[in-house]
């Protein structure tokens, strides 16, 4: 046996003598196999349940108390506006960092022909960035973002300024919908490199219990809720 | 380790009550964690039913955990990604330093991570030439002071903003000596734009994980400050450090366990950054890691299986205990030389590094329960704690006045008419000892305790005989 083999074998061995087991009992096999499988879910909370129109408020609540900012966008033109107002207000470059996502390039970017967009990962020098949410959860105000070329991972967390486009369809009550929806995708018991779990901007209370935003990740995240 | 010795403990902790920077310090656990998470448990109904099923979760995982270890295995390696098993700390460390090695690494950053402080990791990565550098604000603070966390979750609660305006001034280079640091904010914008050019120059990230999913070979961090993201994401290579019992089944069971952990510790409804990673960037992805690794930890844990101290494994480092106890409140988590303190690591310690290093530990509690109360995971603390003290008992080590007191007490409490005839003619004599005031000052053989408190004084007669007195005038 290799030393890797060994020591795996080593710690198998000494968990299975502690719990008076053997690792061939096929009852116990059997159960692990099956509850791997049906993944049942848990309780969950009666808070994720809601109405489509009590999910948006929480959604908006949660994020709000979390020191997110949130702007509902009827239209695809008004997100947009948002976006090129929240850049101009903040003296920020008007310039964007963005991934490939289809649904973003889509959309009407003429309204606001002066916003510059940029391809890619972040850079270091990337003042704001544009990510599109695979889904949210509404019962704590907790986007989902997923990685790949689309929206790739370092634009949630490099740049000042994290603006995050999600679909009205795309909210969600409970984290097991979503959940459900990655299975949907990517397969069973596959997820993809990274899946982020973001509810507010970067924060920190490590000195003396004081809440400061902007620790390492974004001082500000400002949700785009559209339709 | 940490040496925890006797004299250790009582002289550490009777510091810290003296010291007054540190006790204003430690007045923000109450304002901060206690209320909290008072309002986030409360304001979710289901809190008690969720503590319930995830207390099962775990109960059911470590009866398997065999099991589950090779199924999350399986699923890791399925998604590209290499499991090491460690079955003590030195191992876990020379895994970590072969891999970064392997990655020809200079700079390493890490997230915040229990289990590297356990394995005592940076000290060997930087024995070997290789730069570490820690980026959650508090554990830089730590770094750079050459300290120790003195929190779980919150790892310099017991410092002040002045005194870590002064590291800051001392441990960063290149900046005017007389820049204002006046402010938490000044601290933490200083904080950031040093270790931003430490994620950008990595070349291998550290983290620990909260949760290993075994349906999906997943690893979860949990973090404020996005630092653990910036960490696993950026460099070509990302390495998890994570203890064998972080197991659990499936993530609808990750969910449930989430639901609990940020309301119980930091009293957030949800942390602002959960993070589940699985395996290396895909072949198309723009960013993340080329490589991904995960070092699985056992350093006695398995021992604790089918044993008095199971249910410990349930643990997932929340620190409400600590955030709860009277005694850490007091005294901060220094003082217990340990690198898990409160109830938490009363238990733990003793039970990763033997009894002989942490003998008081397990005595160093009030036994006022709230620990248990408030443990999202219904870890019968008290109890453990209770265990450890019986088990020391039994050794043989306590000192022998303590045990001969307390054999001789045993002797009588099993023979109950002599119990009775002792007990019967100690309360009226002591009752006398007292006098008017009813409390005694100093006790023969007990001085060390009565110098600091008064021994209330018995009434004058026994329970007993007050219950037989009571019996006789209800039968009349």
């Amino acid at each position: 046996m290799t030393p890797t083999a060994q020591a795996r074998a080593l710690i198998l061995s000494r968990i299975r003598e502690r719990l008076g087991v053997s690792g061939n009992d096929r009852g116990r096999r059997q159960a692990v196999e099956e509850r791997l499988r049906r993944h049942s879910r848990n309780t969950i909370p009666g808070r994720a349940k809601g109405e489509r129109d009590a999910l948006f408020a929480m959604m908006t609540e949660m994020l709000s108390a979390q020191g997110a900012e949130v702007t509902r966008a009827a239209t695809p033109e008004e997100a947009i506006r948002a976006i090129a107002e929240d850049l101009r207000e903040h003296a920020l470059p008007l310039r964007l960092r963005m991934g490939d996502d289809a649904e973003l390039a889509a959309l009407p970017w003429d309204v606001a022909p002066e916003v510059e967009r940029a391809f890619g990962k972040a850079e270091d020098a990337d003042r704001a960035s544009l990510s599109r949410a695979f889904a949210a959860a509404a019962e704590t105000g907790t986007l989902f973002l997923v990685s790949g070329g689309d929206n790739p991972t370092t634009l949630a967390f490099l740049p000042e300024v994290h603006f995050v486009l999600i679909r009205a369809g795309d909210v969600a009550g409970a984290y097991e919908e979503v959940f459900d929806r990655l299975r949907a995708i990517y397969g069973e018991g596959k997820l993809p490199r990274t899946v982020n779990l973001i509810s507010g901007p970067s924060r920190t209370a490590d000195i003396e219990q004081t809440i400061v935003r902007g620790a390492h990740g974004p001082k500000r995240l400002h949700v785009l809720i559209l339709g | 380790m940490n040496d925890a010795s006797h004299q250790d403990f009582k002289t550490s902790a009777g510091r810290a009550l003296d010291d007054a920077k540190l006790q204003r310090a430690l007045a923000n656990v109450k304002r901060g964690f206690v209320i909290k998470r008072e309002r986030a448990s409360s304001n979710l109904p289901e809190f008690a039913a969720l503590r319930e099923e995830a207390r099962a979760i775990k109960d059911h995982t470590l009866a398997h955990l065999d099991l589950y270890l090779e199924a999350y295995e399986r699923e890791v390696t399925e998604s590209g990604g290499k499991v090491h098993y460690a079955p003590s700390a030195a191992d876990a460390r020379d895994i970590v330093l072969k891999l970064c090695r392997e990655a020809g690494a200079r700079l390493v950053t890490k997230g915040k991570s229990m289990v590297s402080e356990e394995i005592a990791l940076n000290a060997h990565l930087e024995g070997a030439g290789i730069e570490v550098a820690e980026t959650d604000l508090g554990e830089h603070i730590i770094q750079i002071r050459d300290d120790a966390p003195s929190h779980i979750v919150a790892p310099v609660i017991h410092l002040n903003k002045e005194e870590i305006a002064e590291d800051f001034v001392r441990a960063h280079p290149g900046l005017p000596k007389d820049r204002p640091l006046g402010t938490v904010l000044d601290l933490v914008a200083e904080a950031r734009a040093v270790l931003r050019a430490k994620f950008l120059a990595a070349d291998v990230g550290i983290t620990g994980a909260n949760l290993l999913i075994a349906e999906t070979g997943s690893s979860v961090i949990v973090t404020n400050e996005g630092n653990g993201d910036l960490t696993e994401t950026l460099p070509r290579m990302h390495i998890v450090v994570a203890s064998i019992e972080k197991i659990v089944p499936t993530l609808e069971d990750a969910c449930t366990i989430l639901r609990l952990l940020a309301r119980s510790g930091t009293g957030q409804d949800i942390s602002t950054y959960t993070t589940f990673a699985t395996g290396p960037a895909a072949a198309d992805d723009p960013d993340g890691p080329r490589a991904y690794h995960v070092v699985l930890l056992d350093n006695g844990r398995s021992e604790m299986l089918g044993g008095d101290f199971q249910d410990m494994l349930r643990c997932i480092r929340c620190g409400a205990c600590l955030n709860h106890c009277p005694v850490y409140g007091a005294i901060g988590g220094h003082a217990y030389g340990s690198l898990y303190p409160g109830p938490m690591g009363a238990v733990l310690t003793p039970t990763l590094y033997g009894i002989d290093h942490a003998r008081d530990l397990p005595n160093a509690s009030s036994f006022c329960g709230r620990c248990e109360q408030v443990c999202p995971m219904a870890i019968p603390l008290p109890a453990m704690m209770r265990k450890w003290r019986e088990r020391d008992f039994e050794r043989g080590d306590p000192p022998l006045l303590q045990r001969s007191a307390l054999l001789l007490w045993a002797f009588a409490a099993k023979r109950p008419r002599l119990y009775h005839a002792l007990a019967g003619t100690i309360a009226p004599l002591l009752a006398r000892l007292a006098g008017k005031r009813g409390r005694l000052t100093t006790l023969p053989l007990a001085g060390a305790w009565t110098s600091t408190r008064d021994l209330p004084a018995p009434e004058g007669k026994t329970f007993h005989a007050l219950y037989r007195e009571m019996q006789r005038s209800k039968a009349r």
